[in-house]
């Protein structure tokens, strides 16, 4: 069965100020998928996920060449409305970052500031279902996002994003400040999600990746060819997860997930 | 070969309690002002204290023993603070959400801070001149010239500087994460700004302000070129846009004249000013140690 693109990068550089981070990215990802991004640090894989919703945006100097082709719009078209990006394709932080607000509230603010009208118990309660947390906080909906564990405060997170109703779910790094007890209920949540919604996930756990993943991007970073010391990341492979870790096509991608360096 | 034990006759031993002691003693000699200050004008002031003082009018200086009461300066400073705070407030809270949230570091931005600084150290007498040229003497107020509406702008400029720090350092305080997580569920700019960052800055922004409101309360100058005085009881909405009485000029003015039933009026009212802005500092300790416990959650 051919699945649809939903999302395109074509040609994508992205650099902060004079540095250039990641070069001439190609990759599409699909519809009900989820895809890895794996590579060592300053591969730029961070770079490349908050560039598919325009988080980049927030970071000062930091600018993109190419086109991200989301739903036949490229979203750093200068037309195209930031939030009305991040609306349709929600993200999850490697940190949890709750707001400051109760639990009820952590799902409801995102819904409402998106004009949602239907009844807002109904929502929390399925949001928090789908992330599998209902059953830990049925009863303390009105207590802090902040009394919850990490691993809570993540799923609570994630909660938060699948009430916007996205139709992606970028997540960066999200159990890497979690222990492996949370990590396991993290990923259980995922493949739910899946049935739903298409997810992009960056991970340093490669044992993650391949638990988890459909399709895996391996980022890689080479020196510049100036040959100054700096870096600059790119696409090295693109495959099924399966081949990426059975059969790699690249020297460098067996090398990694072997772990001779990364 | 040197013993162990503490050798209480080596030089480095003296020198490091002489050092000691000096510094001691620097340190009382620093407190002795505050504390005479306070109980000198506590025990003047506080003999003074008697319900008709909340509510007479001052009498004019003259023969006359009786001095009256602070009623209209107490009223007035009431009144000239929150109409400082009226202006400052919001126009210092927005300045500081521009700086902190905003703005993104460049000539701009580093041009309104150096300014905010710049306009921290001016010396309030100059912002009551400023006001004095630009309200009273021209009388560009529908036509009054010293009012309690000038001496509130008077004092606007000086709390000004005070809310655009407080905030600007208050709101950069806020984890960036916050500020992701709010942008990420797709809230604008502005929802993020209102409904996440200030209200996670609200008390460190309500520390600055309560402080900025402490010294304008308690500021002379510039009242002398903009508020004046006024001996008459404050009765109404118009009574702004005419002569104002307020405690640190009531103080000013009573404790020059010879008579000593004025004098003494002007202890009682440096009491009552000094009380408040004490309890007004002592509030602002307790919001910052609030704000302390909610950083940790």
């Amino acid at each position: 069965m051919q699945k649809n693109n939903i999302l395109s990068l074509e040609d994508v550089s992205i650099s902060y100020g004079k540095f250039e981070a990641v070069k001439n990215i190609f990759c599409n990802f699909k519809k009900g998928d989820i895809t890895s991004l794996i590579g060592p640090s300053g591969c730029g894989k961070s770079t490349v996920l908050r560039s598919l919703n325009r988080m980049n945006d927030l970071i000062p100097n930091c600018s993109l060449k190419g086109t991200v082709l989301f739903d036949g719009t490229n979203i750093y078209d200068k037309r195209v409305d930031p939030v009305e990006v991040r609306r349709r394709i929600g993200m999850v932080f490697q940190q949890p970052n709750p707001f400051p607000k109760s639990i009820y509230e952590n799902i409801a603010f995102g819904a409402r500031i998106n004009g949602y009208v239907g009844d807002m118990d109904d929502l929390v309660e399925l949001s928090l279902k789908k992330a599998a947390l209902w059953s830990e906080c049925k009863d303390k909906l009105n207590d802090s996002g902040y009394s919850l564990s990490g691993g809570q405060q993540q799923r609570l997170c994630i909660a938060r994003t699948i009430a916007i109703e996205p139709e992606i779910i970028l997540m960066d790094e999200p159990c890497s400040a979690l222990d492996p007890i949370s990590t396991l209920k993290i990923e259980e949540t995922m493949h739910e999600l899946k049935k739903n919604y298409t997810i992009i996930i960056v991970t340093h756990n490669m044992q993650q990746a391949l638990r988890v993943s459909d399709m895996t991007a391996f980022f890689n970073a080479i020196e510049y060819e100036d040959g100054d010391g700096g870096k600059v990341g790119y696409l090295a492979e693109f495959n099924s997860t399966k081949k990426i870790f059975s059969s790699p096509k690249e020297k460098t991608t067996q090398e990694y997930i072997s772990g001779k360096f990364g | 070969m040197n013993s162990l034990f503490y050798q209480k006759n080596s030089p480095r031993n003296i020198g490091d309690k002489v050092f000691t002691s000096l510094s001691l003693i620097c340190v009382v000699i620093a407190i002795l002002p505050l504390i005479f200050l306070v109980t000198y004008i506590l025990i003047k002031g506080g003999a003074q204290i008697t319900p008709e003082l909340f509510t007479l009018e001052p009498n004019p200086p003259g023969d006359d023993l009786d001095a009256g009461g602070i009623n209209p300066a107490l009223i007035g400073t009431l009144i000239i603070t929150t109409i400082a705070s009226i202006i400052a407030i919001p126009v210092g809270v927005g300045g500081g959400i521009y700086l902190a949230e905003y703005s993104k570091g460049g000539p701009f931005s580093r041009f309104i801070r150096f300014g905010v600084n710049v306009l921290a150290g001016v010396p309030s007498i100059i912002a009551g001149v400023f006001i004095y040229a630009l309200i009273v003497s021209t009388k560009i107020l529908f036509g009054s010239m010293y009012s309690g509406l000038a001496g509130g702008m008077a004092l606007s400029i000086l709390m000004l500087p005070t809310v655009i720090k407080t905030t600007d350092e208050g709101l950069k305080l806020v984890p960036n994460e916050l500020r992701y997580a709010s942008l990420g569920v797709g809230a604008s700019m502005y929802t993020t700004i209102l409904k996440i960052t200030l209200p996670s800055a609200f008390r460190s922004i309500a520390t600055g302000v309560v402080l900025g409101i402490a010294r304008a309360a308690g500021e002379t100058a510039p009242l002398i070129f903009t508020a004046l005085f006024s001996y008459y009881y404050i009765t109404g909405f118009g009574d702004l846009f005419y002569e104002m009485g307020s405690l640190a000029v009531l103080i000013y003015n009573f404790a020059l004249e010879p008579y000593d039933a004025q004098n003494q009026l002007a202890w009682a009212a440096s009491f009552i000013l000094v009380l408040s802005i004490l309890s007004v500092n002592i509030f602002s300790r307790i919001l910052a140690a609030l704000t302390e416990k909610t950083k940790r959650v």
